[in-house]
């Protein structure tokens, strides 16, 4: 570890103010936060210092991730060899390794162009860099689907820093989870990539370049089942890269509860929305007056909802960011709720939108202010008419 | 009336609206035409070129009447002047870009509650003699069409990767045909326009930066 801060205090002349390199002081700093703990103490007004800052925070976020990160390439191999017939004679490694090269260069590029963006605004506005891209940057490539070209991903990427959050004023100040915004970005601008009812699964040196494979929401979607409960839940289904092993965004789920970093209220209110609108659908199921194809997705069990598509994660690392999610307790719940009954509702009536939750999410992203603004104020109504009846009272 | 026809105050109505007080980037006005007919270029420059002589003459009409018409019925006034101007504009259109002019379809005829034009005639042809109020509706209407026509370019070379209609995307780099590029669809949507026009916004209070406001 000396070796370390040596470099950062041998550097440091070269970075303080008036020196040459002044200009790359933010970077000195932020490199200097990510090993150590800073020794300045602030000036003014209270605050709470605690070794859990924003860096450690996101850290633990990003670990949260890895488990759906690791069986997204498991599975992007998995479903590459299955796609060619070969899945018999083929390792638990090989599998592994093909999903890795596939997946690394997303995950580069995601966070070269995001971090990139970032130090850009840093020296210019002369703030500190802030953290916030860390876990959007891995967000990202999760929410993609695995042969989304990397110059997209970029477009994408540069699109929610600057669009999604610079423009607001940076980290904590977005009104949407910047790695939503990158995905809708791709959802509208792209939809022959994105549109959720096909994904590409990478095949490799055969005679194409990548087979188009159907999900099965998209499947489901045009009322045919292809999937089990089973594989819908270990992840064995085509689909964006971190988004299809409910098992693994669960270990990640455990993570974030444990640490108080993601809300449980969020994701356990997310879920029952989703459920309670699955049950309501199934109500509907035997309506004549669907078409045979909506009948079936319809009539799908409800929890089968929570496993397919994006839903699970999106209710546990998306719906759960601390900056654009509902603050109030009574907002939390609110929040969560809308999001699993608007993510149900769009994935099954809309034709169009075979995957709801990001819509969703990014629709009550818009109005948690709202409900945290209408919750205050019912609770102050209460405490104040408790008080004005004591007041007559006594 | 020994004031030169382009002294340096009549320059300064014709140029002051294309920076630091673009009707679109600093008054905010004609907002909702810059973000409908901007996925082309063609029609935004058909668009700006509409506007740019709805208002010029408009502006010089009601110059001109500026003190015969009571005060209390002066908004009706312009409406029908800018209306019947409006209605000029769209027969010529008409005649002979047919169609561009389908293509534009209402707005041409919702020129006439184009904030801009009855902002104008309020602020500023009202109080003016008829040739600064030319100069004014001219400035003004360049200013609309630079914008216009920045946000339409952007619009049409990453929406449909042409300019004017002319592909300058090469048809090879396209996906579908075994390429790497593909139109970015979600410029054809307004959204994208609203962004871009917020973008242009953006970039001009950084080079002006008396136009931020606290």
């Amino acid at each position: 570890m000396n070796f370390i801060k040596n470099i950062f205090e041998n550097t440091k002349p070269y970075v303080q103010k008036g020196a040459k390199f002044h200009w790359l002081h933010s970077v000195h700093d932020g490199f200097f936060t990510l090993f150590f703990v800073q020794k300045n103490t602030s000036k003014s007004g209270t605050h709470i210092h605690d070794y859990i800052d924003l860096k450690r925070t996101m850290g633990l976020v990003v670990l949260a991730l890895v488990p759906a990160l690791l069986f997204g390439m498991y599975n992007t191999g998995y479903q590459h060899y299955k796609a060619i017939g070969e899945l018999a004679s083929t390792g638990f490694f090989q599998l592994f390794l093909f999903g890795l090269l596939k997946v690394l260069p997303i995950v580069v590029v995601s966070y070269g162009v995001g971090l990139g963006i970032e130090f850009v605004f840093a020296q210019i506005r002369g703030h500190e860099i802030q953290e916030g891209f860390l876990v959007s940057g891995m967000l990202i490539p999760l929410v993609m689907p695995i042969e989304t070209p990397l110059w997209m991903i970029a477009v994408a990427t540069a699109f929610a820093v600057i669009i999604g959050k610079e423009v607001f004023g940076g980290t904590g100040m977005n009104i949407w989870n910047p790695a939503l915004v990158a995905r809708a970005f791709l959802f509208f601008a792209y939809p022959a990539q994105m549109s959720g009812i096909k994904v590409w699964v990478a095949s490799g040196s055969q005679a194409t370049d990548a087979i188009t494979c159907a999900t099965p929401l998209g499947d489901a979607a045009s009322g045919s089942i292809t999937y089990t409960a089973a594989d819908a839940f270990f992840g064995l289904i085509p689909g964006s890269i971190g988004e299809t092993s409910t098992l693994a965004l669960l270990i990640g789920a455990v993570i974030l509860i444990i640490t108080g970093i993601g809300s449980w209220r969020i994701m356990l209110s997310t879920i029952a929305g989703g459920a309670v609108m699955g049950l309501i659908l199934n109500f509907f199921a035997g309506s004549p007056a669907l078409s045979e194809a909506n009948q079936v997705f319809f009539g799908i069990p409800f929890w089968h909802h929570l496993i397919l598509g994006g839903f699970m994660f999106g209710a546990i690392f998306m719906a759960t960011d601390p900056v654009s999610a509902a603050q109030t307790v009574k907002g939390k719940w609110i929040y969560g709720f809308l999001i699993g009954i608007i993510a149900v509702l769009i994935r099954v009536i809309n034709p169009a939108y075979p995957e709801g939750m990001m819509l969703a999410i990014l629709l009550m992203n818009t109005f948690a202010p709202l409900i945290d603004h209408y919750v205050v104020g019912a609770h102050i109504k209460r405490r104040l008419k408790r008080a004005t009846v004591k007041g007559q009272t006594a | 009336m020994s004031e030169p026809l382009f002294s340096k105050k009549n320059l300064k109505l014709l140029s002051d609206p294309l920076n630091s007080s673009n009707p679109i980037t600093v008054q905010v006005l004609g907002i909702c035409s810059a973000l409908a007919v901007t996925a082309q270029l063609k029609p935004a420059v058909v668009m700006s070129i509409s506007v740019m002589a709805v208002l010029a003459f408009a502006n010089v009409i009601i110059s001109l009447l500026r003190n015969t018409v009571p005060n209390r019925i002066r908004i009706i006034v312009q409406l029908v002047v800018i209306a019947s101007l409006v209605i000029l504009v769209d027969q010529v259109l008409k005649a002979y870009v047919y169609d561009v002019s389908k293509q534009l379809s209402v707005f041409v005829g919702l020129i006439i509650t184009n904030c801009i034009i009855m902002g104008r005639l309020e602020a500023f042809a009202l109080g003016n003699k008829p040739w600064q109020s030319f100069l004014d509706g001219i400035g003004n209407g360049a200013g609309y069409a630079v914008i216009l026509i920045i946000v339409g370019f952007f619009r049409e070379l990453l929406g449909s990767g042409s300019i004017f209609g002319f592909k300058l995307i090469p048809e090879s780099w396209y996906i579908t045909n075994g390429g790497f590029y593909a139109n970015n669809g979600m410029m054809i949507l307004p959204p994208m326009a609203l962004i871009t026009v917020g973008i242009i916004i953006w970039v001009q209070r950084s080079r002006n930066r008396k136009l931020i406001e606290d």
